[in-house]
């Protein structure tokens, strides 16, 4: 919706037009409300830079600045960097092997109960559903917590799966939680699409079955590709929370340690901070990508956004 | 089950305190969620790249590593405070870039014909937003916030792990580690807790979702 007059707009118009990021609540700003923005914004940078300054003299005062405190994190000649990178490295491998082993089971599993939820009759998808209510219902620290004390506590023995008890306390308990949602981001995608796909592949002669496979579930695997990136990057998050449980070593926990020996906790958290802003910001875009790309040539047109954080679809 | 059955009373107090948890951050990030929109649609430029940059950094930060944050940073900025107050602030500070995002969607799905009326007969930016959109908006929005909500009581979760005391899973803790009751029933009753929360938070949400529901 323009906020110029379709017809011939003048240049100053189009100049003035208002940038993507605007909506249709207020005009293309005019000389004066442009200058009521500068002035209110140079007001509140003034304001903001102020409480920096604040904030970095107290920080400065606590002696946060020092070089000794950065320089294992940032400054290549020091001793200690190249170490403190390596286990920097090693804590990130384990976070992205943990999320995504835990990504690809609940791909697996939740593909089999999303089929078992559309296939059995009203009565029969109760302890389905009633599965799939449990599992969203808990915290998903809690279900790590669980897992995690059913292995230490009755001695589960997991060390014959490659990677260690550790990695798979943390890998279960993301896909118990997981796999539910990933279920529903599957189900949806089905439903999404038009009945005719199925009516066609039956008119054709396929079965039930081999409609499902061959002709619904690979467009519906399309379809919600982007939500499945987006649960990747809450998976991502997600393994950070084992460092307050305790066992696996990933990203988080490395920080821990390396902290226990070099003392400087804000700086190495700043780094692990931006870390996984740069990872999952840059998984978020790939998902807007594929989705763009995906409601452009979809056969429905109506493409299932799942939200990563909450795991709802609204179609 | 004994185990949870015997305890029953330190259960009901830490319920009560984990409630208290997601209580006090649904009102505030609900609050600062909504603040943070009107910043990301208004017509400052500045205050959409603030808003867009808060979002942007919070909800790709892990909440533990949000609330480490709080803990270890801000005593330097000179506020200390226990880690009951900054846990909360965290789940308020992490779940109110989802609630701005859900809100914003919102407001992105109210018809531009209302907000053109409103500007029509003389309402200024803000009038229109509070008066006219935001109203809407809000109504629209009531599944996703719901889901954000109850996401943010599941990590209320996540705030107790971090060490706040006294509450579903510091519960748990103190009768397995301190007292040394079996583990396992020990966690399944701290879950339970949170299963009665999530659970009923879900069917209210329902029953909101029915009445306030716009058809259009």
């Amino acid at each position: 919706m323009s906020t110029t007059t379709p017809k011939a707009p003048s240049r100053r118009a189009r100049r003035a037009a208002p940038d993507p990021g605007a909506t249709v609540l207020f005009d293309a700003p005019g000389p004066v409300a442009r200058r009521n923005a500068f002035v209110f914004s140079l007001v509140g940078a003034v304001l903001v830079v102020a409480v920096v300054v604040v904030a970095v003299l107290r920080l400065a005062d606590r002696g946060q600045f020092k070089g000794a405190l950065w320089a294992p994190l940032l400054d290549p000649s020091d001793k200690d960097f190249q170490q403190v990178w390596k286990l920097i490295g090693t804590g990130l491998g384990n976070t992205l092997r943990a999320a995504v082993i835990a990504i690809v089971l609940s791909l697996v599993i939740g593909t089999v109960i999303a089929l078992l939820r559309l296939s059995l009759g009203r009565v029969g998808r109760v302890p389905v559903v009633a599965l799939i209510e449990l599992l969203r219902g808990l915290p998903v620290v809690i279900t790590i917590l669980l897992v995690y004390t059913v292995v230490t506590s009755y001695r589960v023995n997991l060390g014959f799966l490659p990677g260690g008890r550790d990695l798979w306390i943390l890998v279960i308990g993301l896909t118990l939680y997981n796999c539910v949602i990933i279920a529903e981001i599957v189900r949806a995608g089905v439903v999404s699409l038009p009945r005719g796909q199925r009516e066609a592949a039956l008119a054709v002669g396929l079965t039930n079955q081999q409609a499902m496979r061959s002709i619904l579930l690979p467009q519906a695997f399309r379809v919600m590709l982007p939500s499945l990136i987006s649960q990747l990057i809450v998976v991502l998050k997600d393994t950070s929370l084992i460092s307050l449980i305790g066992g696996y070593i990933e990203l988080l926990k490395q920080g821990g340690l390396l902290i226990q020996n070099l003392g400087n906790p804000i700086q190495v958290y700043v780094v692990i901070g931006i870390i996984y802003i740069l990872i999952n910001y840059t998984l978020g875009k790939l998902a807007e990508y594929v989705q763009r790309r995906s409601s452009r040539s979809s056969a429905s047109g109506r493409v299932p956004i799942v939200d990563g954080a909450t795991g709802t679809a609204t179609v | 089950m004994s185990p949870v059955l015997d305890n029953l009373d330190l259960y009901w107090s830490g319920f009560l305190k984990s409630l208290l948890i997601c209580i006090y951050a649904m009102v505030g990030a609900l609050l600062l969620g909504t603040v943070l929109a009107a910043f990301r649609v208004s017509p400052v430029p500045t205050l959409r790249w603030v808003g867009s940059a808060y979002v942007t950094v919070l909800r790709n930060t892990p909440l533990t590593v949000v609330l480490f944050f709080l803990a270890f940073g801000l005593p330097e900025l000179g506020i200390n405070q226990s880690f009951y107050t900054f846990g909360v602030a965290g789940l308020i500070f992490y779940t109110s870039a989802f609630v701005c995002e859900a809100v914003r969607s919102g407001v992105n799905s109210v018809a531009p014909g209302q907000a053109e009326a409103a500007r029509s007969i003389g309402l200024n930016f803000t009038q229109s937003l509070t008066v006219v959109v935001l109203p809407q908006a809000l109504r629209t929005v009531v599944p996703p916030l719901g889901s954000v909500i109850i996401a943010m009581f599941k990590n209320s979760a996540v705030v107790g792990a971090f060490g706040v005391g006294s509450d579903l899973y510091s519960v748990g803790k103190q009768l397995s580690s301190a007292q040394g009751l079996p583990a396992l029933p020990v966690y399944v009753g701290s879950a339970l807790g949170y299963l009665v929360i999530t659970l009923s938070a879900g069917l209210a949400l329902a029953v909101i979702e029915r009445k306030v529901a716009i058809v259009r």
